[in-house]
């Protein structure tokens, strides 16, 4: 070989490799990716069932019931609208009433969405940053970025974050 | 006192960090060596400073000194003294100062033991990571000062976040900081010898023994934070492609294509501009992991800091720094003079190809981690990008990497046998395939499942084969001196043969996971449940008082064939200070599998929800390694490849050099 042409098969295999990775991060971001909406969203874009979401806000003070087995029903609200959850399955410690949340899953056919996985967070000061933001939308909070008003929770003696 | 003295010696660290910073340069343009000889002692007193200043700090943990707001917010009097030590980095302020401690620690390590370095360039390294202790420290006083005072002094403190009160955690961020941190080193290098516009052959010798060390560390961080999130959040999962994970993930992929590249670059005297790309690339993206997790720009447990003025210092930390290396590569680069040729197919062929592939998974990763935060900053699209992304993509372009890495150990440099090398790997493709075939009979897996069973045993017979052929050339039968040929053998060629292989026990943990097994019951006493191979039965559940905590614990047995096996206690903690709660799992290692149990609360029927697993051949992923790490310290401890070699060797004769 050349010189000339080990150097062609080096940028051959380069761009090769180059497109490849391209190739697949392209296809993969266009059917793997899982938008987020908060409930009043998710009633303005129409939202079909079957497609693959994310939702968040609040657990809905009373909302919660437990069916049987490990199956719980509960809405999510963010203040002007919300949104009923079915899930089967063991919730997160810092799952509770009131508390932000996050699921995800799809919208059956009848408008409830369907979650195979809960999401809340391991700080009980933290608020899943998108949850925050779909509340702010809504006007429903106008707190600090880790205390929100919707915890109940009382404050350590002390703490001034 | 102490705490103002910590706080002054961290001053103090800054003003020498820009001595640090000024002088050698200024010498080593000047041609001045006393100058340039400052860098040394500069950098030695430095660390001892933040060492100092750290230490300080610590005694305000542990001492409960809750005038201090630091204290205050992560600390209790009551909370054991191991996790007030390891406390003092479980939070914003405390785990900057640990970066810097460790920064410091680098830049002390390297002007002790790089005495071969040409004082030139050790000076403008120096100077280059003296910078980088300024920003960092100017960072800590300016925007996160954990020697902030509170008036008046509360009487006790908010406790640290409990799931962060665990072993795990104690080890988990030094580790990983002494990686990420580790490659600053070969960063500074790099820069240095762009400035200087000179670089050689000996440039790599001069980078190894650093990248292997931070590489070493940062495996074993990775896997420690993988395994502590596998244990901790109750769910069983060991990886979640969150953004805190690729953070670590990505310089160790640039970290382990460095490592390949510097081989390259040490022996053959090519892929030079390609090497210090790397070497940059690696600490650009650790820095880049320090940004996403500290600024608060990412939703995740470990972004506690939501503070926009920090998120804005370190971006400009981070433009500064990458902004400024790429500058020079840019500018200084194309003089490099191109070094010794090679076919495609040989030993470098294979590494360049392995470059190709780590460099690319990484872009994936990249991709997937900071294309929500984009896309989010452009149009307030909120997206994320889950496994299924990150399954396409990366899967795709390591498995080739896991299929070449036996091949590439046996080509040689400059020009290989491509047929020679599959020959010689015949017996390692048959043990994968026959593997499979084995895998495959037991029911219950996906496909990918056994196919990765068998590319693992295939990767770690193959990893070995290379050593084989060296300690019996004729095969088997000449084992007469194949102990003092197996001695002979350079130690970072059994490092290779281990890291490779590690990397082939992790595999096969992660194939095994296919063969996992998961319920969520309701158990009830006396009642068994079947997990996997083993059964399961709730003895009884007490109570007990911990330190800071209440905790319920169930009491299980593991029966196999009637006979009891093993005992599993998890739990549910209650943490009355920060009045959260959190799950303990039960986990017991039977034949390097795991059985994982996590209790919720006890419902009003007196029935206990539960998720059993029986996860086989789990521990692999994490003993795999430690196998990698293991082989990475045993090539580190190579008499030829040691730091300060080169100037020893021109001392010592080469024929002495084996007798000492």
């Amino acid at each position: 070989m050349t010189r000339k042409q080990k150097r062609l098969a080096l940028i051959g295999s380069a761009l090769g490799v180059l497109g490849l990775a391209v190739g697949l991060m392209l296809f993969a971001l266009r059917d793997n990716v899982v938008f987020f909406y908060g409930p009043t969203e998710m009633a303005e874009k129409h939202v079909g069932p079957g497609q693959r979401l994310r939702i968040g806000g609040l657990v809905k003070t009373g909302s919660l019931v437990h069916l049987e087995g490990k199956s719980v029903t509960f809405a999510v609200s963010d203040g002007n609208a919300e949104v009923p959850v079915a899930y089967t399955g063991l919730l997160p410690d810092l799952f509770r009433e009131g508390q932000g949340v996050v699921a995800e899953g799809a919208l059956d056919k009848g408008g409830v969405f369907r979650a195979d996985s809960i999401l809340a967070k391991h700080d009980e000061r933290y608020m899943p940053r998108e949850v925050a933001d779909a509340l702010k939308k809504q006007g429903v909070w106008a707190g600090g970025a880790e205390n929100p008003a919707a915890t109940q929770v009382a404050k350590p003696a002390g703490a001034t974050q | 006192m102490i705490v103002e003295l910590g706080h002054y010696a961290l001053v103090l660290a800054f003003a020498l960090s820009i001595m640090q910073t000024v002088l050698p340069f200024w010498g080593a343009r000047a041609h001045e060596a006393r100058l340039m000889a400052v860098a040394r002692p500069v950098a030695l007193t430095q660390f001892a400073f933040v060492a100092l200043s750290y230490a300080a700090l610590t005694y305000a943990h542990v001492a409960s000194d809750f005038s201090l707001a630091n204290v205050v917010e992560n600390s209790h009097s009551t909370k054991p003294l191991i996790y007030k030590i390891s406390g003092v980095w479980g939070n914003h302020e405390g785990s900057m100062m640990l970066w810097v401690l460790i920064l410091t620690l680098s830049g002390a390590a390297m002007a002790a033991f790089s005495r071969a370095i040409p004082p030139r360039l050790l000076a403008d390294a120096l100077s280059v990571q003296g910078l980088l202790c300024a920003a960092f420290l100017l960072f800590i006083l300016l925007t996160s000062n954990p020697f902030a005072r509170l008036s008046p002094a509360p009487i006790e403190g908010a406790d640290l976040n409990p799931i962060l009160q665990d072993p795990g955690l104690a080890i988990h961020p030094p580790l990983l900081y002494l990686g990420y941190v580790g490659f600053s080193i070969v960063f500074s290098l790099a820069a240095a010898a762009l400035i200087g516009g000179r670089i050689d052959a000996a440039f790599a010798r001069f980078i190894r023994p650093w990248t292997l060390a931070a590489w070493c560390f940062l495996t074993l961080g990775i896997a420690m934070g993988s395994y502590w999130a596998y244990y901790t959040l109750g769910w069983g999962g060991f990886w979640f492609w969150d953004p805190v994970e690729n953070a670590s993930l990505l310089p160790w992929l640039a970290g382990t294509a460095l490592l390949h590249s510097a081989a390259v670059m040490e022996k053959r005297e090519a892929l030079k501009i390609w090497t210090i790309f790397l070497a940059i690339l690696a600490f650009s993206l650790s820095l880049l992991g320090t940004f996403l997790v500290r600024s608060g720009v990412l939703t995740s447990v470990h972004a506690f800091a939501s503070d926009p003025q920090r998120g804005l210092f370190i971006l400009g930390i981070l433009v500064l720094f990458i902004g400024g290396a790429l500058f020079l590569f840019m500018t200084r680069a194309s003089s490099l003079k191109q070094g010794g040729l090679f076919a495609p197919i040989s030993r470098e062929g294979a590494l360049v190809l392995n470059n190709l592939l780590l460099t690319a998974s990484c872009a994936a990763v990249f991709v997937g981690t900071l294309y929500p935060l984009a896309l989010e900053a452009i149009n307030g699209d909120k997206i994320s990008v889950g496994a299924p992304f990150f399954n396409l993509t990366f899967g795709p372009l390591v498995a080739p990497v896991l299929l070449l890495a036996p091949l590439g150990q046996l080509l040689s440099w400059k020009r290989g046998d491509l047929l020679g090398a599959a020959h010689r790997l015949f017996f390692a493709a048959v043990c994968g395939l026959a593997a499979m075939l084995i895998f495959a009979a037991i029911n219950g897996a996906p496909v990918v499942a056994f196919i990765g069973a068998g590319v693992a045993i295939y990767l770690i017979v193959g990893a070995f084969t290379e050593i084989f052929g060296r300690i019996f050339p004729s095969g088997l039968g000449s084992s007469k001196n194949a102990f003092y040929r197996a001695k002979g053998l350079p130690l970072s060629a059994w490092g290779t043969a281990f890291a490779h292989a590690g990397l082939g026990v992790t595999l096969l943990g992660l194939a095994a996971t296919g063969w996992g097994v998961e319920k969520i019951v309701a158990m009830k006493q006396g009642q068994t449940y079947d997990v996997g191979p083993y059964q399961l039965e709730v003895i009884g559940l007490t109570s007990q008082q911990g330190p800071n905590y209440k905790e319920t614990l169930a009491h299980m047995s593991v029966r196999r064939d009637g006979q009891i096996v093993a005992l599993i206690q998890p739990a549910k903690r209650f943490f009355t200070t920060r009045r959260m709660a959190t799950t303990q799992a039960g986990i017991v290692t039977l034949n390097f599998g795991q059985i994982y149990v996590s209790i919720a609360d006890q419902n009003e029927s007196g029935s206990l929800d539960a998720r059993l697993y029986w996860k086989p051949l789990v521990s692999l992923i994490w003993v795999g390694a430690l196998v990698m790490a293991f082989g990475g310290g045993l090539s580190l401890s190579d008499r030829r490849l040691r730091v300060g070699v080169a100037r020893r060797a021109a001392k010592i004769p080469a024929g002495a050099q084996g007798a000492s």
